[in-house]
């Protein structure tokens, strides 16, 4: 167990925006929270998951909701807190660390808010890797471990248990009735999760990967260096594409943000064509109309002078970006995985083949 | 004046621009550019301009009869970026029990807000995204802190309200309370001025509060010095989206004039290219701004834009600015350009005016690209690097404007500024380089020209596309004519709509603008002439 820096939670932020793959929110609210905690005092401790004892209990946090009920009815960690206590007190048992349910896009930091107010550690690591659509995209889920109790906060005194759901499609249901009801944005508490299953069904050690992808970005850009560069070298990435978009298409179909953008081939990649399809987060890429990335392989898009990531709902026109795959957690790409997060699980009738293969 | 008023157009108008080196006068008769001066600014700006008014109506008497007189002006900018001349205030934030983590100035830079923070309070109240209360407005709440503003003598509160773009009621009656408790307090409301957003609507918002005083004083330094020039019509000031505000309406709005220079330039080179649809690149002595024109003005920017490291997001033109101008120093071997500047030192530091230092003006000129100054300061320039200079520059620029265009396909490009002659005449992307007469006082031409609009952007559920377009179209030409625009004359100028993730009932966030032109105020005309001015 050691304790985080503030410098690491905001080195945390840049590399989590870019494993969000387009989508999971912007950190940027969350970390103004845990900078005005640390400047209160507050120091989280991160704890290595092997450190866990098997029958320790460990609090699954996520923020629910809307992207743009966000920008108005800002992040806050006394709701994330709320939901955290109330599943304690529905199991009876003390929590013995926070873990995140997402380490891409802004949920990276809320088990962070969590911690600050708890005064427990974050366990280093989550269990997509990335940053999903869905509940049943976890390894959890594709370990076939239960999906409930489920809390679920506001920012007044509203609550709701979800005690047990048949499936993980009757819990999405069910959590994102109370999420709207309560105005499209929640702080949840997930299913509890032991030591063991953490150990032995969690993908390991992602929050400090984040970390480490954030601080290269940052060297890089104080270096002068290409940080999209960096970005791939940090995670072995490859580079798929440089250019320029062209055209982007969104609609919204059953509360998801649908879509595809179209990118115009820059330098290296002048004269070539790259077509990428969203929902929520980036899902398949094509080159010159065939095939060249789907998911569960991280596709994000950066500003190719940045390195920062852009995001589905901030793409638009003339913006200069370079589409980079990274690899993705190796219980993503067995075939129960790919059941739950392949490229099929979205819609697409297409075989998994991973750029890194 | 409101419905149906015929759009009579003004025909006779004074632009003028206060830049940071000049103050740029313009007369217009229709579209005909009548007169043009240029003049140095004064520190107090407002001697800058009367003696800009007094050269422009030597130059054409006719000036003293104008329908109207525009002002540009970067002074709001330039304050908040050299933190002077800001009002300490008051801030109210509505949305109690949300987003109380993170309270009013949350993300400024230290400095600026220890000069502008006084009492910042959070109230119990706002709104969801679907129009439901968060929690009842807590009106006592905001009537014990009007007295103690009173009692403080508060001269200035920035109120926002969560979800104000979509319901504004709480607001209004925060505005209400403060108007009966402490009439003379200036209240800036979050709706107004911002999109949905809170931090950064709250912020434009809390500029726009800390500005208020200068603004104020500002305006009517600005209908001083056009009153003591003789000249009677009503004074307009330009804002940031190529349009224009009464004096006294805009002098409560501050920050939309924030960019509204850059704004002018594109305004002013649509009008004197006649080209509605162009990219266009603004070459000032320090930096050079590519922006887009769609319809004739500038495209909006979509995204947060820092003013003074704040960050807002709302009205503004889409521009790249980079620091390359006339004045920017070049050294040749080994060959460096920018992105320092002699800025307005031009004059009297560059080789060609007699100093010492090698500008890009120099580079110019040694090139035979202009013919300024004494050309025999700068024959010493081996040619070869300074045709490596020269091209250097070309590739900046194409670079930049190739950044901005947002579509394939070649599309024209408009030159205008002073340091126009920098912009090679060929670029990849662009089907012609387009130069257009009066481009050194493009800007004031620009301010002559601007027209009024009124904006809305807004969630709508449960309707088809068309309808919520429909409906918002409504709501932003109710607001062009409230803000002066004849009816008749008004178009829309933008659309755009966003599918919202998440949120239940096929939800669609619409934004709209509309533009028309200034109805006509009243006999302005006539009045003058009773009054036997000339």
């Amino acid at each position: 167990m050691r304790p985080v820096s503030l410098a690491e939670i905001e080195s945390l932020a840049i590399g989590a925006w870019i494993l969000g793959t387009g989508g999971g929110g912007s950190p940027y609210l969350a970390l103004l929270n845990m900078r005005r905690l640390y400047r209160d005092g507050v120091l989280v401790r991160l704890m290595d998951p092997m450190d866990l004892a098997d029958d320790d209990l460990v609090a699954i946090v996520s923020n629910m909701g809307a992207p743009l009920v966000g920008q108005e009815r800002l992040t806050d960690p006394r709701t994330i807190e709320r939901a955290v206590r109330m599943m304690e007190e529905y199991l009876g048992r003390r929590f013995a660390a926070v873990m995140s349910l997402e380490i891409g896009g802004g949920n990276s930091i809320q088990p962070f808010m969590a911690a600050a107010m708890l005064g427990l550690p974050v366990v280093d690591g989550d269990c997509m890797g990335r940053a999903f659509p869905e509940a049943q995209m976890t390894s959890f889920a594709i370990h076939d471990l239960p999906m409930y109790p489920l809390t679920l906060a506001d920012v007044r005194d509203n609550a709701v248990i979800v005690a047990r759901a048949e499936s993980w499609k009757w819990m999405e249901r069910l959590s994102r009735t109370a999420c709207v009801a309560v105005g499209s944005i929640a702080g949840t508490c997930k299913a509890p999760r032991t030591g063991k299953e953490v150990k032995e069904c969690g993908i390991l050690y992602t929050t400090t990967q984040a970390m480490r992808l954030g601080q290269a970005v940052q060297a890089a850009r104080r270096a002068h260096r290409d940080p999209v560069q960096a970005v791939i070298d940090a995670e072995r990435g490859l580079r798929l594409f440089t250019g320029k978009v062209q055209d982007v298409a969104r609609r919204a179909t059953e509360g998801f943000l649908r879509g595809t953008a179209t990118l115009e081939g820059l330098d290296a990649d002048r004269g070539h064509a790259f077509r990428v399809a969203f929902q929520n987060e980036f899902a398949v890429g094509w080159l010159d109309g065939e095939v060249r990335v789907t998911t569960p392989d991280l596709i994000c898009v950066l500003d190719t002078v940045s390195g920062d990531a852009v995001g589905t709902e901030t793409l638009r026109y003339g913006q200069r970006v370079t589409v980079v795959a990274l690899p993705a957690a190796p219980i993503l790409l067995t075939p129960k995985g790919l059941e739950h997060v392949g490229p099929r699980a979205f819609g697409y009738d297409l075989d998994f083949r991973s750029v890194f293969a | 004046m409101i419905d149906g008023s015929p759009a009579k157009p003004l025909r006779r108008r004074i632009g003028i621009d206060v830049g940071g080196t000049n103050t740029d006068a313009v007369l217009l008769d229709g579209e005909r550019v009548v007169a043009a001066v240029k003049t140095p600014t004064t520190a107090d700006v407002t001697s800058g301009i009367t003696r800009a008014l007094a050269e422009l109506l030597a130059a054409a008497p006719a000036a003293a009869r104008v329908g109207a007189a525009m002002i540009g002006t970067t002074h709001f900018t330039n304050a908040v970026a050299q933190r002077r001349g800001l009002t300490r205030i008051a801030a109210v934030r509505i949305g109690l029990p949300a987003s109380a983590s993170l309270p009013p100035f949350v993300d400024w830079p230290d400095d600026l807000a220890e000069l502008v923070r006084g009492d910042v309070l959070m109230l119990e109240g706002g709104h969801e995204y679907d129009g439901r209360p968060i929690v009842p407005f807590d009106a006592a709440g905001m009537r014990a802190a009007a007295r103690r503003f009173r009692e403080a003598g508060v001269t200035s509160v920035a109120v926002a309200s969560v979800f104000s773009p979509l319901d504004p009621s709480c607001e209004e009656q925060a505005a209400a309370i403060l108007a009966e408790e402490c009439p003379d307090t200036a209240v800036t409301l979050s709706h107004r001025l911002g999109r949905i957003g809170l931090l950064e609507r709250e912020n434009v918002t809390l500029l726009n509060a800390c500005l208020l005083d200068l603004a104020r004083k500002t305006a009517r330094a600005f209908t001083d010095a056009l009153r003591a020039s003789g000249i009677v019509a009503p004074l307009y000031l330009t804002q940031n989206d190529g349009t224009v505000m009464l004096a006294e309406v805009a002098e409560q709005y501050p920050v939309y004039s924030f960019a509204s220079g850059p704004t002018n330039s594109m305004r002013g080179a649509a009008f004197l290219s006649r080209l509605a649809d162009a990219l266009v690149v603004d070459v000032g002595g320090t930096t050079t701004d590519v922006g887009a024109l769609r319809h004739g003005f500038p495209r909006e920017a979509n995204n947060v834009v820092e003013v003074g490291g704040v960050r807002t997001l709302f009205r503004m033109p889409d521009l790249l600015s980079l620091a390359l101008g006339g004045g920017s120093l070049v050294t040749l071997d080994p060959l460096s350009i920018g992105p320092v500047s002699v800025g307005y030192r031009l004059t009297t530091e560059s080789r060609v005016f007699g100093g010492s230092t090698l500008t890009a003006t120099d580079v110019g000129v040694a090139a035979g690209l202009l013919d300024l100054g004494d050309r025999q300061r700068v024959a010493d320039l081996p040619a070869p690097l300074v045709g490596r200079a020269i091209q250097r520059i070309g590739a900046m620029v194409e670079e930049a404007v190739d950044r901005v265009k947002t579509e394939a396909g070649d599309v024209p490009l408009i030159v205008v500024g002073g340091g126009a002659f920098l912009v090679p005449a060929r670029l990849a992307g662009v089907s012609s380089v387009i130069g257009v007469e009066h481009q050194a006082v493009a800007n004031a031409v620009g301010a002559a020209i601007a027209q009024v609009s009124g904006e809305v952007d807004q969630i709508f559920q449960a309707l088809p596309r068309e309808e919520a377009i429909a409906r918002a179209s409504r709501v932003a030409e109710d607001r062009a004519v409230t803000a002066g625009a004849a009816r008749g004359t008004l178009r829309t100028v933008e659309v755009e709509d966003l599918p919202l993730a998440y949120l239940p009932g096929n939800s669609l966030r619409v934004r709209v603008r509309v533009v028309g032109e200034i109805a006509d105020r009243g006999p302005t005309e006539g009045l003058d002439d009773r009054d036997g001015r000339a």
